[in-house]
């Protein structure tokens, strides 16, 4: 019985010891150990774009009341297989003008950093492909190179509308980076670590019970950093005409589109880690640690179906009000939101106490913010015509 | 331990003598500043290797500070010198640090 | 040559194949990319001395920022390609021999001393030891301050300086 309740870390020391059982040395046996853990985070990161590909069509359309593809099995759900046959057989096209190498290398920079954010992921008490003492810092980082690669992708292309949306991407992405790090470090002043493990094991409480405004402010950020509706600008067809990604086709294409996935999918494991408990459910991972993969699965699965819905629901940003947004709005907000934080770490060190002093604050920062932007809405609705024609396109 | 630490040096050095070679001798403003950024690169290494091999048994983390202040100094030079040399672009349409020699006698 | 020593040979090659990327390529953009390979070799090499926080510091703002706003720079002011002119300019011959002197000159005095070293571990909460460093009154919170105001100093000049007219 506890075989089976701590599945996960006996099954490890298991193959462990029956690779030392067929004589290998000590240095083998972690390098095979290694190589297994890090394909098993490979295989569960694509598995992503398969799972999530045909969810997405089914949730949207069904939230727009039509059925969705419904051809390929029943209920259309190897889809994402019969998208990867159509690109797989498409004509593989370069610009002629276009510099080759960087052609070449841009859809595998977009993919690769998505990937790499599964290392510091944590499934499980002992299950964490590697718990850096800088873990949240490593997510960060690895976004930071994601940017590099949507400007490559862009220059690569020899298409100066394709630059021109890889600037926007940029500007977009670089605007929403900074609240997400702020809300970040508001959760790590909770948490007094750096390290995903660190943070999971820390929150007793939820840490979206305990500052929402953080919760959403991240929630924001995260879907404009993997330029999700309401914030796709760049990719949607009736804009720049999939922006950056257009003289791309074939299996590169396809790279870019897994690797948008993978990054949705580690961006919401991401929130489950840092607001929503991680591993954590109630005290059911103490009765049985082999259910925790599936805690944070089901968790993740929940923040992509909220995704989804933002997606079916609000109509797309303008990019300056795009932007805008970040910089006059979420950044104002969450440096309050983080001194707050500040405070009242250093005025009680009971986490209950911590919880209530916060979400307290929140509310009141959330009453103060509505109130401002309702005298401000009214300005503007009273104004007489031309000077309110004139304030909101300012 | 077991990387020596004038291993570490001897790779700041090239890494440094690289950067001095790309600034001194490259025509285009921008692969100067590229050329900097290697120098200040090398610098860092360099501080951290002394930090990890010297000091890291006293507890104490000069090293880490110094080299987070070098990162900071770097990011702040490359900005400013980027928007020079965008600016010189706008006026002059050249980029060549050949062409920038108003002031020469 | 044990594991750490390997490691150590992989991330300097990829610095300094990165760096002399840099400095012979003539097209621009790839010069940008060599640096960015330059700069995640670096970062190996910090891992390797233990300090995590300054290696994703680096891959922050070097990888994250720097190089970015070196392409933007490569982009603003791109001539119709300069295939023509050359890309040293006059004096490479002397820049050459001066590196090449100086790299002679730092092995022979790096590789002569005899270097302290001690074989003691890294504190293990060496992240939280830092961060109180860079604010505490005895320690590093002037220079943290005046870093701080650099930042804005250079923040505001570069966006005038590059304003359009």
């Amino acid at each position: 019985m506890d075989f089976i309740l701590n599945f996960w870390v006996e099954f490890g020391a298991w193959v462990g010891d029956l690779l030392a059982s067929w004589g290998l040395p000590e240095w083998a046996v972690n390098l095979i150990a290694d190589f297994a853990g890090v394909l098993i985070l490979l295989v569960m990161g694509i598995m992503a774009v398969l799972i999530f590909t045909p969810m997405e069509r089914k949730v949207v359309a069904r939230m727009q009341d039509r059925p969705g593809p419904n051809r390929v099995w029943p209920y259309g759900l190897l889809q994402a297989l019969a998208d990867a046959i159509k690109m797989l057989t498409k004509e593989d096209i370069v610009p002629r003008n276009a510099d080759r190498a960087l052609h070449l290398l841009a859809p595998l920079l977009v993919a690769i950093p998505a990937l790499l954010v599964f290392a510091v992921l944590p499934w499980g008490p002992g299950l964490i492909g590697q718990d850096l003492n800088v873990g949240i810092l490593y997510i960060v980082a690895i976004g930071a190179i994601h940017v590099l690669a949507i400007v490559i992708a862009g220059w690569g292309s020899n298409n100066k509308y394709a630059l021109l949306s890889a600037f926007r991407v940029v500007n977009q992405l670089l605007a929403y980076e900074i609240p997400m790090v702020l809300c970040i470090l508001t959760v790590i002043l909770f948490a007094r670590t750096m390290s995903t493990q660190g943070i999971v094991e820390a929150q007793t409480i939820p840490y979206f019970v305990v500052t929402p405004v953080a919760g959403m402010i991240f929630l924001v950020c995260a879907l404009a950093e993997a330029n999700r509706s309401p914030v796709d600008l760049i990719e949607a067809d009736s804009e720049m005409v999939a922006g950056y990604m257009v003289e791309y086709s074939g299996m590169k294409f396809a790279m870019f589109f897994i690797a948008e996935y993978v990054n949705m999918f580690a961006v919401a494991i991401v929130i489950a880690t840092l607001f929503l408990g991680g591993w954590k459910f109630f005290g059911l991972e103490d009765l049985a640690p082999v259910l925790t993969p599936i805690i944070v699965f089901v968790k993740a699965v929940f923040v992509i179906f909220c995704m989804l819905w933002f997606r079916a629901t609000f109509p797309r940003l303008r990019f300056d009000h795009l932007v805008g947004f970040a910089w006059k709005f979420l950044v104002p907000l969450s440096l309050v939101n983080l001194m707050l934080g500040a405070l009242v770490v250093k005025l009680t060190e009971n986490l209950w106490g911590q919880a209530g002093l916060m979400l307290l604050g929140n509310v009141v920062m959330v009453a103060v913010t509505a109130f401002i932007l309702n005298r401000a809405a009214r300005r503007v609705r009273e104004a007489p015509a031309l000077k309110r024609i004139v304030a909101v396109e300012r | 331990m077991q990387v020596p630490l004038s291993w570490y040096l001897v790779v700041a050095a090239a890494l440094f003598c690289i950067g001095l070679y790309g600034a001194l001798s490259r025509r285009n403003a921008i692969a100067v500043l590229m050329g900097v950024e290697l120098m200040l690169n090398s610098v860092n290494v360099n501080l951290l290797a002394f930090w990890r091999h010297v000091e890291a048994v006293a507890g104490t983390l000069s090293g880490q500070v110094f080299a987070i202040i070098v990162i900071t100094v770097a990011a702040a030079e490359a900005a400013v010198g980027l928007a020079l040399v965008i600016a010189v672009y706008r006026n002059r349409r050249t980029v060549d640090v050949e062409d920038v020699d108003l002031m020469k006698f | 040559m044990n594991f750490p020593q390997v490691v150590f040979i992989i991330a300097s090659a990829i610095a300094l194949g990165g760096a002399v990327g840099v400095v012979t390529t003539r097209n621009l953009f790839r010069a940008a990319l060599f640096l960015v390979l330059s700069f995640v070799g670096v970062v190996g090499l910090f891992v390797l001395l233990e300090a995590e926080l300054l290696a994703m510091i680096q891959l922050l703002v070097y990888v994250g920022a720097i190089s970015i706003l070196i392409i933007f720079a490569i982009m603003l002011s791109q001539r119709l390609m300069s295939s023509e002119f050359r890309a040293q300019n006059e004096q490479w011959l002397m820049a050459l021999v001066t590196a090449v002197i100086l790299f002679g000159l730092l092995l022979v005095v790096l590789l002569r001393v005899n270097w302290p070293t001690s074989p003691a571990e890294v504190p293990s909460d060496a992240i939280s030891l830092l961060g109180q460093a860079l604010v505490s009154p005895d320690q590093f919170v002037l220079v943290f301050e005046v870093a701080s105001v650099l930042l804005l100093v250079a923040l505001v000049g570069a966006v005038i300086i590059a304003r359009e007219r």
